[in-house]
């Protein structure tokens, strides 16, 4: 019965930093958004805006909740309800990191691993349509509804990419478990070049790759493909009719869905927690490295020219704490009493910060790139997106079936 | 190393758990939390402060029905794909000129339906008499 016990613990965990992280990404987006646009962004509300999150939480949960007379209750209901279930559910099969022992006990970091999770995943996306449509329809708003149609319209068609997309790295992995998807990326070519999918002989999956990331901004319904909620044509789109708390629900799916599919692309095409160099070439110094220089430069810029209110203080204070980290990983790097945690620390960061910088190229298109008219957005994806990911993935095949043992 | 099925799946249904106590939370929450204040013009469907005309259970176009049926053909090929590519590199070339000729009779269909027009949606839809008005793509 060890496996229940362990379950519990690995789901409380994984759901406590998914919350975090779904609270701070839109803490992040905010930020980010703010500075492509020349704006400081949030920073009222604690150091640097960082307990935004909190207050918009407090907010959301003391706005009435408006339920209008007008809408078909049982679905209005339903909708909201529904994406945030599968997109939390979406979470359970996406692995971190390898196997590891925590005093004697052997496990997955990861809540489980199906031998069909990438199917899995696909299915639980595909039913995320019925959220988005069903809340369009239910809100029995002209607005509304026509957001709801678009979304699902759209996703459906960017859908059919997307699974092509996904087809052709798998001919690479033949199989559909991300821990084994994983294990065929590990390695080195020359002995510097990484195994992952998109360098990965005897066909590198770069058009895969990059088809993969339009359609994932797509299913998202991020810019440039926001037409559901366009905010200048349709008001907010299908989520026109909801407030408070059920506001709050969609946009923790929109955000969950990201992270779900940043992470996929992490996993198949990106060697999932894999460095990106071997560790005889030094990759064990890139995370020291990097938060030295975040803590130096806070530390510096802390004690000699903080330019807001509590910069002296918040600045140098988190400087020291990323410089703690710095250590930490330093350590891990050098000493080999801290093998074990070494084991745990650096796939974690790999994989954190490969999805991470596929979350900042989400955030940053947003901040870049204008809205699709709706007949280019269906034109886009049925007449270049399908033929080109058929092409890639004869194209895959052929070369695969050619060229490897 | 879990391998039984109940080992594999148990994980799931603690998440799946975790995840109706959240959403189900969040909606009791909008349920319960916050004052309530209803008048007939808050009631109103929102739309930019105008007063709403006629009714959202609209007709609308039809090309998002073709959408949905051209999706339900192409993504069948879809799921073919996943088996295929799981077995692979146990088949090689017999495996790919199997798929290249499904491929090639679903490029078929996928040229037909375009050249036909049903992926098309900048082009003026025909008008369609309903009743005494004429209606256009929505």
């Amino acid at each position: 019965m060890d496996f229940i016990v362990l379950s519990l613990i690995k789901a409380g965990l994984i759901a406590f930093v998914l919350l975090t992280t779904l609270a701070y990404l839109q803490w992040v987006e905010r930020k980010v958004l703010a500075h492509i646009q020349l704006r400081p962004g949030p920073r009222r509300v604690g150091p640097h805006g960082l307990l935004q999150p909190l207050a918009d939480v407090i907010k959301l949960l003391t706005k009435e909740g408006y339920v209008p007379s007008h809408v078909n209750k049982p679905f209005y209901f339903l909708a909201p309800f529904l994406g945030v279930v599968l997109a939390l559910l979406a979470i359970s099969v996406i692995p971190f990191g390898p196997e590891i022992e925590i005093a004697g006990v052997k496990t997955q970091m990861g809540m489980t691993d199906l031998s069909v999770g990438l199917l899995f995943i696909l299915g639980l996306t595909s039913v995320g349509v019925y959220g988005v449509a069903l809340g369009g329809w239910a809100s029995n708003n002209k607005y509304a509804l026509l957001g709801g149609l678009r979304s699902s319209a759209q996703m459906i068609s960017y859908e059919l990419p997307m699974a092509l997309a996904l087809a052709s790295p798998l001919l690479l992995a033949n199989t559909l478990s991300f821990r084994e998807i994983v294990g065929t990326q590990e390695g080195f070519y020359f002995g510097f070049l990484p195994r992952w999918a998109i360098f990965q002989m005897p066909f590198p999956q770069v058009v895969a790759f990059i088809l993969y990331v339009i359609t994932a901004f797509a299913e998202t319904n991020r810019v440039p493909f926001d037409l559901p909620e366009a905010e200048n044509e349709l008001v907010a789109g299908f989520h026109t009719e909801y407030s408070s708390l059920k506001f709050a629900a969609f946009f923790m799916a929109e955000y969950a869905n990201m992270i779900t599919v940043t992470s996929i692309a992490t996993l198949l095409f990106l060697g999932g927690w894999h460095p990106p160099f071997p560790r005889e070439l030094g990759s064990d110094f890139i995370p020291p490295l990097l938060f030295a220089a975040g803590g130096a430069v806070m530390l510096f810029h802390g004690v000699t020219q903080p330019r807001g209110k509590w910069d002296n203080i918040t600045l140098p204070v988190f400087g020291l704490i990323f410089l703690g980290i710095a250590a930490l990983f330093a350590g891990c790097a050098v000493l080999p009493m801290l093998e074990p945690v070494r084991q745990i620390l650096l796939p974690v960061f790999w994989f954190a910060g490969k999805t991470g910088i596929l979350l900042f190229l989400f955030i940053w298109v947003r901040g870049t790139l204008p809205r699709f008219r709706y007949d280019q957005l269906m034109r886009f994806a049925w007449t270049f997106l399908f033929p080109v990911a058929v092409v890639n993935l004869l194209a895959t095949s052929f070369f695969v079936a050619v060229f490897s043992n | 190393m879990p391998t039984s099925y109940p080992q594999l799946y148990f994980p799931i249904l603690v998440q799946a758990v975790i995840a109706i106590a959240v959403a189900g939370g969040l909606i009791a929450g909008s349920y319960f939390l916050g004052k309530k204040v209803r008048n007939r013009a808050k009631d109103m469907p929102y739309e930019c402060g105008m007063q709403p005309q006629g009714t959202a259970r609209e007709r609308f176009s039809v090309k998002f029905y073709l959408v949905g049926m051209l999706f339900i053909l192409f993504d069948i090929e879809a799921v073919f794909l996943y088996p295929w590519a799981v077995v692979y590199r146990e088949l090689k070339m017999f495996a790919f000129v199997e798929m290249l000729l499904f491929i090639v009779l679903v490029l078929a269909g996928f040229f037909y339906i375009w050249k036909k027009g049903a992926l098309d949606w900048s082009r003026e839809e025909t008008t369609v008499q309903g009743g005494s008005e004429t209606r256009k793509a929505a």
